[in-house]
């Protein structure tokens, strides 16, 4: 089995910075981790292998210093690690990253078998869309299934998965096919350490490297600012809010809990209507 | 366990882990390097300062590509008073040289450049593992580790204990005590940025040129201790630190010494608007010779902070861990080409070589000095700086009185305060000390 998991190098949203006049993040001087969504899904798939057997190939598109994030990834126990990087992917928004990603994994099931599974996480800290693991599974013609709070079973000669996606309103149980792509929800398991043979074999392997042309690219004019027709007209740091705090101080009955509710109900009318009525009912 | 054998395995990536692990990876040793922090230099703590020479040794050509902020061509001693301070200062255009002398450094940043150096030159490095145990046999030797990662022991031939100050892990295998709070100080840096013109308008400096200054007196309120401040390209490291025990004896607080020395008023000017973006803390072996503890064993050498290895006097920490790395990686070197095994008597190389260099010899030469300072801080560090700060404020005011008067005057603050007795018997104890 080969399962290739997607991830990215973000910045460190715990040390981060909003520049004060173009309200972009600014990048420069900021640790980089690995976006902690896909954790989850590079997790998953080590079970997966672990169980089954097989490969687990982590893939990124990113500058040169990306490296540090695939090596990490191998510290966790991945088996093989590849770097998309090229001037030429500079700018890319979603529908190029997808793009891009959906290549390298075609050239990446070509070197080292075709992909059972593609990971991602359920998006990034960074750019907060969603959009690149669908757009991957587009691209690629794979099933795709989002927000997956669990891999129910796995079923390698069936070769079938069964998932559990977490749905408004409910959860789903959804069986598909192999390939697929799985973009996993947060909290849904906790990265492992990495043992000391993988802490070895990460510190003595080769990140592989690719650029646009390695990575099977023809058209260029997917790539980077030139494929990315998405337009950042403003950027913006939401206002604070004008509304202050009120603090309630109990009446002369001393009844905190019922001057609360009285607060309450004197901003939404409705609410106390409602629930009369409610109250009638019984 | 795990199969695989390695020469050497250096615990720590500071300055004596990655000289050590650079100079044996250099001579072909098979060397596996463990640190616990993310990467080499997130854990270090330092000033910092850079001397050349001792750098050289490890990598000659070091200045082409290591991360180095400024180098030095002013020095500044500043005895403080209250008020004031009294200062020596010296500066000379024989620093900008074509290879400078000292650099100032940030250590997060220089570390990572090391490190890239000690992969380069064949070593493994691997980091966010935590060593947390020396594996003996059944005769003490020490034959490998064990980390906080699963997977078991890692065994070799010798282990280089570069573990920094507090050196836990020689302390729990018996090797040697855990620093007494008279043998450390702990020192609290911020760093203050500013743009690269206002440092050079404040310091007197332009291009790479940077100063520094040492500062001593009522800012450690009578504790033993020191403060600092030095220039780097875009940011002021301020610091200062006192010796453990001197604060578990005054009850003051590290950042509170901090806070004041950064509002003494012959201070605060130099940080006017600048933005803090980093503050560190950390220990320093202040013991000086008398605190060396065993330095090699069955199996294993120590090297760097955990060997105590630190010239207070002159605050030279980083080259004597550097230098003592790198001995011990040639001693080692030597001891394996030789086929030899890494017994305690073929490892005592590294102590006669130790012996040899400036490291001991320095460390020797002022050896009465930490106990000297220590038990007479009130006076070297409150009481004198007082006296010759009122001193300099009286030979410097003109306000009408006779000269003759003023000297008796000067003369007199001196005598009331400490008697001749007093302090003859200081100035001879200082010199002794000295010699």
């Amino acid at each position: 089995m080969h399962i290739v998991v997607c991830i990215k190098q973000v910045p460190d949203s715990a040390q981060i910075r909003v520049h004060p006049v173009t309200n972009t993040i600014m990048r420069q001087g900021v640790p980089t981790i690995i976006n902690p969504y896909d954790l989850f899904a590079l997790e998953e798939a080590l079970r997966l292998r672990d169980k089954f057997g097989g490969e687990v190939t982590v893939l990124t598109m990113g500058p040169p210093s990306a490296e540090d994030s695939l090596r990490k990834a191998l510290t966790f126990g991945a088996d093989r690690a590849v770097l998309l990087t090229d001037r030429f992917f500079a700018g890319s928004d979603t529908l190029a990253t997808s793009f891009a990603l959906a290549t390298a994994i075609t050239k990446i099931g070509e070197t080292w078998g075709v992909p059972d599974l593609v990971f991602t996480g359920k998006q990034t800290i960074d750019g907060d869309t969603a959009q690149v693991g669908p757009g991957i599974a587009k691209r690629l013609g794979l099933m795709q299934i989002t927000y997956v709070a669990k891999i129910a079973e796995f079923d390698p000669a069936d070769r079938t998965i069964t998932l559990e996606r977490r749905a408004e309103g409910g959860t789903q149980v959804l069986k598909s096919r192999l390939p697929c792509l799985v973009a996993m929800l947060e909290a849904t398991n906790e990265i492992r350490r990495g043992t000391m043979v993988d802490a070895l074999r990460a510190a003595r392997a080769e990140v592989v490297k690719w650029n646009a042309k390695d990575a099977g690219v023809t058209d260029l004019n997917m790539c980077g600012l030139k494929g990315s027709p998405t337009i950042v007209k403003r950027v913006f740091a939401p206002s604070a809010r004008s509304e202050k705090a009120k603090f309630i101080e109990a009446g002369d009955g001393g009844n905190l809990s019922e001057a609360l509710i009285a607060e309450i109900f004197s901003r939404q009318p409705s609410l106390e209507a409602d629930l009369t009525a409610l109250a009638r009912g019984f | 366990m795990i199969d695989e054998r390695f020469d050497a395995i250096v615990v720590g990536a500071g300055m004596a882990g990655n000289a050590a692990a650079y100079t044996m990876a250099s001579r072909g040793l098979k060397v596996l390097q463990l640190e616990r922090g993310e990467y080499s230099g997130s854990k270090n703590v330092q000033g910092a300062i850079l001397y050349a020479d001792m750098m050289e040794k490890i990598i000659p050509d070091f200045r082409e590509d290591a991360p180095l902020e400024r180098h030095l061509i002013e020095q500044r001693f500043w005895m403080m008073g209250e008020n004031s301070h009294t200062g020596l200062h010296y500066r000379s255009d024989d620093f900008n040289e074509e290879k400078p002398n000292r650099y100032t450094i940030i250590r997060a940043q220089f570390d990572k450049w090391f490190s890239s150096k000690v992969r380069e030159a064949g070593a493994l490095v691997v980091c966010e593992t935590t060593v947390t145990e020396l594996v003996q046999d059944a005769y003490g030797k020490v034959i490998g580790v064990k980390t906080d990662r699963g997977g078991g022991q890692i065994h070799a031939d010798v282990v280089v204990l570069a573990e920094g100050v507090t050196g836990l892990l020689g302390a729990r295998a018996g090797l040697r005590k855990i620093p007494k709070p008279t043998e450390v100080a702990l020192a609290v840096k911020e760093m203050h940025f500013m743009p690269q013109e206002v440092i050079e308008q404040r310091f007197n400096v332009k291009g790479n040129e940077g100063a520094v200054i040492e500062a001593a007196g009522t800012i450690s309120e009578g504790m033993t201790g020191m403060g600092f401040l030095y220039t780097n390209r875009e940011c002021v490291s301020v610091g200062i630190g006192c010796l453990v025990s001197d604060f578990q004896k005054s009850g003051e607080s590290p950042y509170t010494l901090l806070e004041k020395f950064k509002r003494h008023p012959s201070i605060a000017p130099l940080l006017e608007g600048s933005e803090v973006k980093e503050y560190a803390a950390h220990l320093i072996p202040e013991g000086g010779f008398k605190s060396i503890p065993q330095l090699y064993g069955e199996g294993w050498v120590v090297v760097g902070d955990a060997a105590q290895l630190n010239n207070a006097i002159h605050r030279e920490g980083s080259n004597l861990a550097m230098t003592s790395g790198r001995i011990a990686g040639e001693a080692i070197f030597q001891v394996k080409s030789r086929k030899d095994p890494m017994t305690a008597s073929n490892l005592s190389l590294y102590k006669k070589m130790l012996d040899d260099s400036f490291v001991i010899k320095d460390l020797k030469k002022y050896k009465d000095m930490p106990q000297l300072l220590h038990i007479q801080s009130q006076n070297f560090f409150l009481t004198y700086p007082q006296l010759v700060n009122k001193a300099m404020q009286n030979f410097v005011r003109v306000d009408g009185t006779p000269k003759k008067e003023k000297e008796k005057m000067t003369v007199k603050s001196f005598t009331s305060a400490r008697s001749w007795a007093g302090l003859f018997g200081d100035a001879f104890k200082l010199a002794r000390a000295w010699r």
